[in-house]
């Protein structure tokens, strides 16, 4: 026989399903990951174009005319070969006759190239290498000073052989994977995981928050306290949602699969993690329901004593917070394993989904997610229990709403119980 | 502590106390409510009878005081076999009104397909079958309470418990759910009701619970709190004067040839051979019964009586 707490939740989660699954705001929910995908890509991309034509570093050459030809042929032979971006090299001055070449003045851009030659703006002027090619002397902020010193040092080198030796070609032996590639991979794989987590339970979170409002406003939630234990009500509700979101889940990755069929192999293929694929997967979809039941646990006890959509949208910035906080200490901890961070993260329930799934993508045991799944959903129970008897002691203690005050103490009032107009008239005040 | 097991009663609740904030809601109120009576506890708004009521529902957990539903300490483990309709009345808006009522009826353990079954059966016998496949925000406000009233109903209960059903609903429909409340405890269905209009609780109730200031001064038979008043005589008179009068108890008014006192604890006969030996020459006596509000006024004090009262017209207006 199914338990009275079992079967009154399923009632619940059940008219809630269906209450969302057929009403409009899905189809925004279903469309909810477009948003930030579409928004994020065209940031990206406007951020990209900005930073190739804002930060194109040039390093100006100011050596005797002889030097800078040698200097640009070393450029030329060695930029290619050489990892990461090497910047262009502009010839600003041929010194002569004892004269220096004042770097300082051009890089503050007072000045511009001496030679008619070699006239040019200096606006993307980064750096000057001046002296001589045996003292070359590099003038630049302390930073990029620091990045380049090697390089000018490697080039001016270059330039003063006389025959400089031609670059050898390497042969290259491809492997699969190494050491360190597999260790990164399985950090991108974990922070990918925890991102995921992350904007998922974040779209939910909102409509978790505002879940009892409808109870609220459409004055049933009395007649659910009469029928049935709080708690089913709360696990009713929370596991509706987790519903409609797997609904989501499965819209989503059958459109993502989609697109792999329709040929966009440019999608990003993550490195495997630690246990494998498919239990991550597994360990994936348990750590998200418990992420979700965790904070949507939470949100639905804060929510539930907002008695309207306004009140909702006050708490939903410090909800968005919370959210953002957790994930933030689960990421740190990524980047610390074995610490107290770690451990911490691992253990305070509303991070420890984030922080096992991460684990999952570094670490092939196993056990320790079935002594933390105990644990999150463990945690999940102690929330709903709480949340429902606070729940039942804010909002079940007042007469009709004819009487209803309005809250003092902004969100601290939300934690104060109400006293009704009927209340004041049992205390004589009416 | 367990609460006596002598009597069978639907509700017995004894010393229940509720604190809000500071205040005391209810203050010790003690209900017996036999099984299938048709029970009412009366009061002006703010008296404590929807607190009370949410105790006994399980809705909300005393301060103090013990309670048993159907014969169990706590009224959730019997939740399957008592229907309520609270004051606050609502359901969900886009729910077909089918549906509604098999949801309610799934709150209390019906199967969905039973309930939905049953929902328009009901729908069907009280003349709503045409809106079956509406959604509540379609109904009328009035349709909509109907539609909450056979969802309370719906799954057949032992104990139905009616937060000021009469609110809001017009004359026609006031009549529809007194006739309806008969026939609940006529089929041994135990009812009890809050209300603030005596009318109601007078032509219904076996038994009243007169609750102010969240407590509970009677409890008892109707009859019972109408006896706490002595019968009230009407005497009109052919003499205006006479040896007669000394006869007439010292509470007795004057008004033309007429007068109105208490009936004396000797009786009407003693009083009837004084003014046929005084020759006051009786043309009329009447001797009235007190009705349940001056019982309640006498009970509860004229100010809840005024409150009450206040209520009532209020709710009229309203409705």
């Amino acid at each position: 026989m199914i338990p009275e707490k079992l079967r009154a939740a399923w009632v619940i989660a059940r008219r809630d399903f269906v209450a969302v699954i057929f009403s409009k705001s899905f189809v925004f929910f279903l469309l909810g990951p477009l948003f930030p995908l579409i928004v994020g890509g065209m940031a990206g991309a406007i951020g990209a174009k900005v930073q190739r034509d804002l930060d194109n570093p040039q390093i100006g050459i100011a050596l005797p005319a002889d030097e800078a030809a040698r200097m640009m042929a070393a450029h030329r032979a060695l930029a290619d070969a050489m990892p990461g971006d090497v910047p262009d090299f502009v010839v600003l001055d041929a010194p002569w006759g004892g004269r220096t070449y004042d770097a300082r003045a051009a890089l503050a851009g007072s000045h511009r190239a001496g030679t008619a030659e070699h006239d040019r703006p200096v606006g993307q002027l980064a750096a000057v290498v001046s002296g001589s090619l045996a003292h070359p002397v590099l003038t630049a902020t302390p930073e990029r000073a620091r990045m380049w010193q090697g390089m000018i040092a490697l080039f001016a080198a270059h330039a003063q052989s006389v025959a400089p030796a031609a670059l050898p070609p390497v042969a290259v032996d491809e492997v699969a994977s190494s050491a360190a590639s597999v260790q990164t991979g399985q950090v991108s794989t974990a922070q990918a995981g925890q991102v995921a987590l992350f904007l998922l339970t974040m779209l939910l979170a909102g409509m978790v928050l505002s879940n009892l409002v409808e109870e609220k406003a459409n004055k049933i939630i009395e007649v659910l306290a009469a029928s049935i234990p709080m708690d089913a009500l709360f696990l009713g509700k929370l596991f509706a949602m987790l519903g409609v979101s797997l609904v989501g889940m499965a819209v989503w990755g059958a459109a993502w699969g989609g697109l792999m069929v329709m040929g966009m192999k440019s999608l990003p293929l993550l490195a495997a993690p630690a246990v494998g694929w498919p239990v991550f997967i597994l360990l994936g979809f348990l750590y998200f329901a418990m992420a979700y039941l965790l904070l949507g646990s939470l949100f639905l006890s804060i929510g539930g004593m907002a008695t309207t959509v306004r009140e909702v949208q006050t708490l939903s910035m410090p909800v968005t917070m919370l959210q953002l906080m957790v994930f933030f200490f689960a990421s740190y901890a990524l980047a610390r394993p074995g610490s107290w961070v770690d451990w911490a993260a691992r253990v305070f329930p509303l991070s420890s989904p984030f922080a096992m799934l991460a684990r999952a993508a570094r670490d092939p045991v196993i056990w320790p997610h079935l002594l933390a799944l105990g644990w999150q959903a463990l945690c999940v129970m102690l929330i709903v229990r709480t949340g429902a008897q606070l729940f039942r002691r804010t909002v079940m203690k007042s007469g009709p709403a004819r009487g209803r005050k309005v809250r003092k103490g902004g969100l601290l009032g939300l934690l104060k119980p109400d006293r009704t107009a009927q209340d004041r008239f049992s205390q004589g005040e009416a | 502590m367990t609460i006596g097991q002598d009597g069978d009663w639907a509700i017995e609740a004894r010393g229940l106390v509720k604190r809000f904030d500071g205040f005391t809601a209810v203050d010790g109120v003690d209900i017996r409510v036999p099984r299938g009576a048709i029970y009412g506890i009366l009061g002006p708004n703010g008296a404590g009878k929807t607190t009370t009521l949410r105790m006994l529902l399980g809705i909300i957990d005393p301060d103090a005081g013990m309670r048993r539903v159907l014969g169990h300490e706590r009224p959730t483990d019997v939740a399957r076999r008592i229907g309520y309709l609270p004051e606050e009345r609502g359901l969900y808006p886009a729910m077909k009104t089918t549906e509604a009522i098999a949801f309610l009826a799934a709150l209390r353990g019906v199967p969905l397909k039973t309930g939905r079954a049953r929902a328009r059966e009901l729908l069907e016998e009280h003349g709503l079958g045409y809106a079956a496949d509406r959604q509540i925000r379609q109904l009328s406000k009035g349709m909509a309470q109907q539609v909450q009233l056979l969802g309370t109903l719906v799954h057949q209960p032992e104990l139905v418990v009616f937060d000021e059903p009469f609110s809001g609903l017009d004359a026609l429909n006031q009549g529809k759910l007194e006739k309806m409340i008969r026939a609940l405890a006529q089929g041994g269905t135990t009812v009890i009701f809050s209300t603030h209009v005596i009318a109601h609780a007078e032509r219904l109730c076996d038994q009243v619970a007169i609750i102010a200031g969240g407590k509970v001064p009677f409890a008892g038979l109707v009859d019972d709190a109408r006896d706490r008043l002595r019968p009230q005589v009407r005497l009109e008179t052919r003499a205006r004067d006479g040896a007669w009068r000394a006869a007439l108890p010292a509470d007795a008014r004057g008004e033309g040839a007429f007068w109105h006192f208490t009936l004396p604890e000797s009786g009407v006969e003693p009083l009837l051979r004084a003014l046929i030996e005084g020759d006051a020459g009786i043309l009329s006596l009447s001797i009235e019964r007190p009705g349940l509000h001056d019982a309640f006024v006498a009970i509860a004090g004229e100010a809840a009586a005024r409150a009450l009262e206040e209520n009532a017209s209020g709710q009229e207006k309203a409705a």
